[in-house]
């Protein structure tokens, strides 16, 4: 659908005045010469077939004239019609002249899948050669889209309403200012009335009368509409030749508090902002970091391939998507449980293979794990190429949540900080009241002991190295839409998510996700003064130094232990 | 009193097998790569090109390297993930030197200001970039950067205990730190690009023969002088100290010992040898970058050092040259083979050669002697 958008008013001015011009002929015009068709008799109440098969041979004066009549029928089926109409997809059979809606279709080039503008039933495709399109001039455009703008006002659902209501107002004129007027009166929806409100005080702004803009200002001192915040603020500003842009002291002092008010809403809401993203965020590093609580943190191995272990994940969404092309809205679902196994897997075979042979030697395990890094990365790289791998966001995850006007939150972040939490708890879940949970924390308080009690030592280390592995899967599946899949994506998060661990205090689940989200929320507060990288370097001198201060993180583990 | 300076490092020479024949082999290098490279023609069988000799120049820059990890990982347990930020800031104070040394052969052709400051639209030098246009005051930074580092780094974290993985886990984080620093153009250090097209070095061109082969025994030598620094410090009185802090940290501290003060200044000692090594590598490789702070790199000289047998010395160097002929000729030969041969070394040494080759070998050596004795 073509849109007109007019941002400085003259054009829009030239174009009121001309179809003021056009407007006055054609109702000279209908005047003068009574109607051909019967449909423009004054006295008979026309219907809706004949008000269509008058439509293809009017003028456009007699179309404007023939929109107003359809329009007064109130009849849902109308609403079609004037879409089609504005769409330029409202066509007329050449034969005899029978209207109906007609969709080009991609599979059939040069054919017409129509649809009875009468009846709403299928019609069938035929040739676009026989058909011709009932044509509209800008005039009439804007002549529909408030038609349509009407009809919505009256529809009984809220969002309708109130998506006529901002169409309305992008082009205010007296006609539409007086409907909307009409409908402030019995709108019930709280939202739609406040639209109006605004709408309707803002077009105040440009009354000539100072009691009417002082209304008008008052009115608008709590709205964080940016259309109200930039009127509002040029208002109390000098122009260019010394004088306000409002003439009236009074209404420009109620003018400078009304701004101080919107300002006001308007940092509440910019901070809510931060902490959000701040959240999303640093749910990035505790999704990252979080396996690692476990295999570092609780059985205290540095596994530096568990980046390549999340990468695995990323990779198996990927794979799942090329599996089920059809349904990308559940690959997602699908990919997690897929990705635990696959990064799970890959986990015990780590830890039988090498790990086990290092036990009490975490510096060699450090490097011994590289080499497995190493070789996980070129692996994918043989497999899938070098080049980033393309994941599709399922349209559910995409998408942005409008708060308000000035606060929209994007439907993944809040997906990725639901979904870390939720991690997170399943996985406290399963270290406190799981037999798993129950034996893994026996083993890493006290080895010997544990075994002395009938714990399979070697096995239980080979599950929990197997669940923070699988663990780190599914962060490559959250991973997967948020950054590039490529073979790197492990590395860039290596440093990060060891720090978080550090930062929380090892072998502490609750650390990794305070510590995670709160770097994560100062990194978003230092951002606007210092920049990305520079609120990076902060963050990464201010763990060292905190490291320093606490060797054990924010919240150390209890208990006693020496290097022996 | 000279005397015993000087028969300190000799007399622990003579219980350093493997270290004598490690200073023998690089005498013999040092005399003969370049006659080679300078007397026969370019067509004899004999002849050694520049790039071969310019290629075991580099190699011995990441000797010394190796060397200066070994000491502090070999010989006093800690595990630096960070050691190339100390390697990178040598590099960089020498890169200075030498872009100043452009002058008005840049793009620019400005005097004073290198060309990515121009390009920058800057007007003036920042202050840390002056003295640079002198060579005395660029090898004091040479030294100075890394070990002020170094020093301040290593007091903070040795004075409050971290140690053992959370000491790797933020030496890791330092040269991550660093490397996002030096990428940012406002650091005034060239940013992505880093140094590149130097001109001359000490009013040498760099290209000539002369300079390059100057540079290689230059850099022998400061090979040489690291082993044998290293070597006295740790048969030293205070080199068993330093073996008892590895071994029993918590023991050496109760018996009296400032374990602090001797791990901070085994790490200083450390990083002024990195920095050299650094600065030694930037004017025959001819370019530095912020790549060489990222942590894969420092990962990788850990690597030489396990790989070529740690608490040795001579085994770092072994390391670094053996990883690093391998990188040079696989990455050629068969480039996706090279990171599958890199990753089954590091999990194979880890599991099967604890000592290294070099511990490999000799121990070999040994269970041959005690099976004939037998």
């Amino acid at each position: 659908m073509p849109r007109i958008r007019s941002r400085s008013t003259y054009p829009a001015l030239l174009l009121l005045l001309a179809g003021g011009v056009l407007v006055a002929v054609a109702a000279a015009l209908a005047h003068a010469e009574p109607a051909t068709s019967a449909a423009f008799g004054a006295d008979k109440k026309p219907d809706l077939p004949s008000l269509l098969t008058a439509l293809p041979a009017a003028s456009f004066a007699e179309k404007r004239l023939l929109i107003q009549q359809l329009l007064a029928l109130r009849d849902p089926r109308v609403r079609t019609v004037l879409q089609a109409f504005l769409a330029d997809t409202l066509v007329a059979r050449t034969r005899d002249q029978h209207v109906f809606v007609g969709e080009s279709s991609d599979e059939h080039p040069g054919q017409l899948q129509l649809t009875d503008a009468l009846t709403g039933a299928s019609a069938g495709t035929e040739s676009s050669d026989d058909f011709d399109v009932i044509g509209v001039n800008n005039q009439l455009r804007k002549e529909l889209r408030v038609a349509l703008a009407q009809f919505d006002l009256a529809s009984p659902d809220a969002s309708v309403r109130l998506a006529a209501v901002k169409e309305m107002l992008r082009a205010l004129e007296p006609r539409t200012q007086q409907l909307l007027r009409d409908r402030l009166g019995q709108e019930r929806d709280a939202s739609v009335k406040r639209e109006i409100q605004v709408g309707l005080a803002l077009a105040d702004l440009d009354s000539d009368q100072a009691v009417t803009r002082l209304a008008a200002v008052t009115e608008l001192s709590n709205s964080l509409n940016p259309d109200v915040y930039n009127r509002l603020s040029s208002m109390t500003r000098n122009s260019v030749d010394g004088s306000y842009g409002e003439s009236d002291a009074s209404v420009r002092a109620a003018a400078a508090r009304s701004v101080r008010s919107i300002e006001r809403y308007r940092s509440f809401y910019a901070a809510i902002q931060t902490l959000i993203y701040g959240l999303s965020q640093g749910s990035v590093l505790v999704l990252a970091a979080i396996g690692l609580a476990i295999t570092f943190g609780v059985m205290g191995v540095i596994n530096m391939a568990h980046g390549e272990l999340m990468m695995l994940g990323a990779y198996t969404t990927y794979v799942v998507q090329l599996l089920m092309p059809g349904h990308i809205g559940a690959s997602i679902i699908v990919a997690i449980p897929a990705a635990f196994l696959v990064a799970g897997l890959a986990g015990v075979a780590i830890e039988r293979g090498i790990v086990r042979h290092l036990y009490g030697r975490p510096l060699e395990t450090l490097l011994a794990t590289f080499g497995v890094s190493l070789i996980l990365q070129q692996a994918v790289r043989d497999i899938f190429s070098a080049n980033n791998r393309p994941v599709i966001t399922p349209d559910w995850l995409a998408g942005t949540l409008q708060i308000n006007d000035v606060l929209a939150i994007t439907y993944k972040r809040l997906y990725i900080i639901v979904f870390t939490f939720a991690l997170f708890l399943a996985l406290l879940a399963v270290m406190r009241h799981t037999r798993l949970g129950l034996e893994v924390r026996a083993v890493a308080q006290n080895r010997d002991m544990a075994k002395a009690m009938g714990v399979r030592t070697e096995w239980v280390d080979a599950l929990t190295f197997g669940l923070g592995s699988g663990i780190a899967g599914i962060a490559g599946v959250a991973l997967s839409q948020l950054t590039n899949v490529g073979p790197n994506l492990g590395q860039s998060y290596i440093v990060d998510s060891f720090m978080v661990v550090v930062f929380g205090g090892v072998g502490n689940l609750w650390g990794t996700e305070v510590g995670g989200n709160s770097l994560g929320v100062v990194n978003k507060l230092l951002e606007p003064y210092a920049g990305a990288v520079l609120a990076k370097i902060f963050v990464l001198v201010f763990l060292i130094l905190f490291i320093q201060r606490r060797p054990r993180g924010l919240f150390p583990q209890k208990g006693r232990s020496t290097d022996g | 009193m000279a005397d015993q300076l000087l028969a300190g490092p000799l007399a622990s020479l003579r219980a350093d097998r493997g270290g004598r024949y490690f200073l023998c082999l690089l005498l013999a290098t040092a005399v003969a790569v370049p006659l080679l490279n300078s007397l026969p023609g370019a067509d004899s069988a004999l002849h050694l090109s520049s790039f071969t000799m310019n290629l075991i120049g580099k190699y011995m820059t990441y000797a010394m390297l190796a060397i200066a990890v070994d000491l502090i990982w070999g010989y006093c347990g800690i595990l630096s993930l960070g050691h190339g930020a100390f390697f990178a800031l040598g590099g960089y104070a020498m890169g200075m030197y030498l872009m100043r040394q452009i002058g008005t052969r840049g793009v620019y052709g400005d005097p004073v200001l290198p060309d990515f400051m121009i390009f920058l639209n800057w007007t003036e030098l920042p202050w840390f970039w002056h003295g640079f246009q002198s060579f005395p005051y660029a090898l004091l930074m040479i030294v100075l950067v890394p070990a002020a580092l170094a020093l301040a780094f290593g007091f903070l974290a040795f004075r409050s205990r971290v140690s053992g993985v959370y000491f790797s886990i933020i030496t890791q984080a330092l040269t991550y730190a660093l490397m996002l620093a030096f990428f940012r153009n406002d650091m005034g250090f060239g940013g992505n690009n880093g140094f590149t097209d130097f001109k001359d070095i000490l009013g040498f061109n760099l290209q000539a023969p002369g300079t390059r082969i100057a540079l290689f025994l230059a850099t022998a030598l400061g090979l040489a002088a690291s082993y044998l620094l290293c070597r006295f410090v740790v048969s030293s009185r205070a080199g068993r100290v330093i073996e008892a802090i590895r071994d029993a940290e918590s023991r050496a501290r109760f018996l009296g010992y400032r374990v602090e003060s001797y791990k901070l200044w085994v790490f200083v000692l450390s990083a002024i040898i990195a920095g050299l090594a650094g600065a030694l590598y930037v004017p025959q490789v001819g370019i530095i970058n912020p790549s060489e702070f990222s942590p894969t790199n420092s990962i990788e000289i850990v690597i030489w050092v396990a790989i070529g047998g740690r608490g040795t010395l001579y085994g770092a160097v072994v390391g670094a040259f053996l990883v690093n002929f391998a990188k040079t000729y696989f990455t050629g030969a068969l480039p996706s083979f090279w990171l599958y041969a890199l990753g089954s070394l590091f999990i194979g040494v880890t599991l099967f050669l604890p000592y290294g080759v070099v511990g490999a070998v000799s121990r070999s050596g040994f269970t041959r002697l005690r099976g004939s004795l037998s």
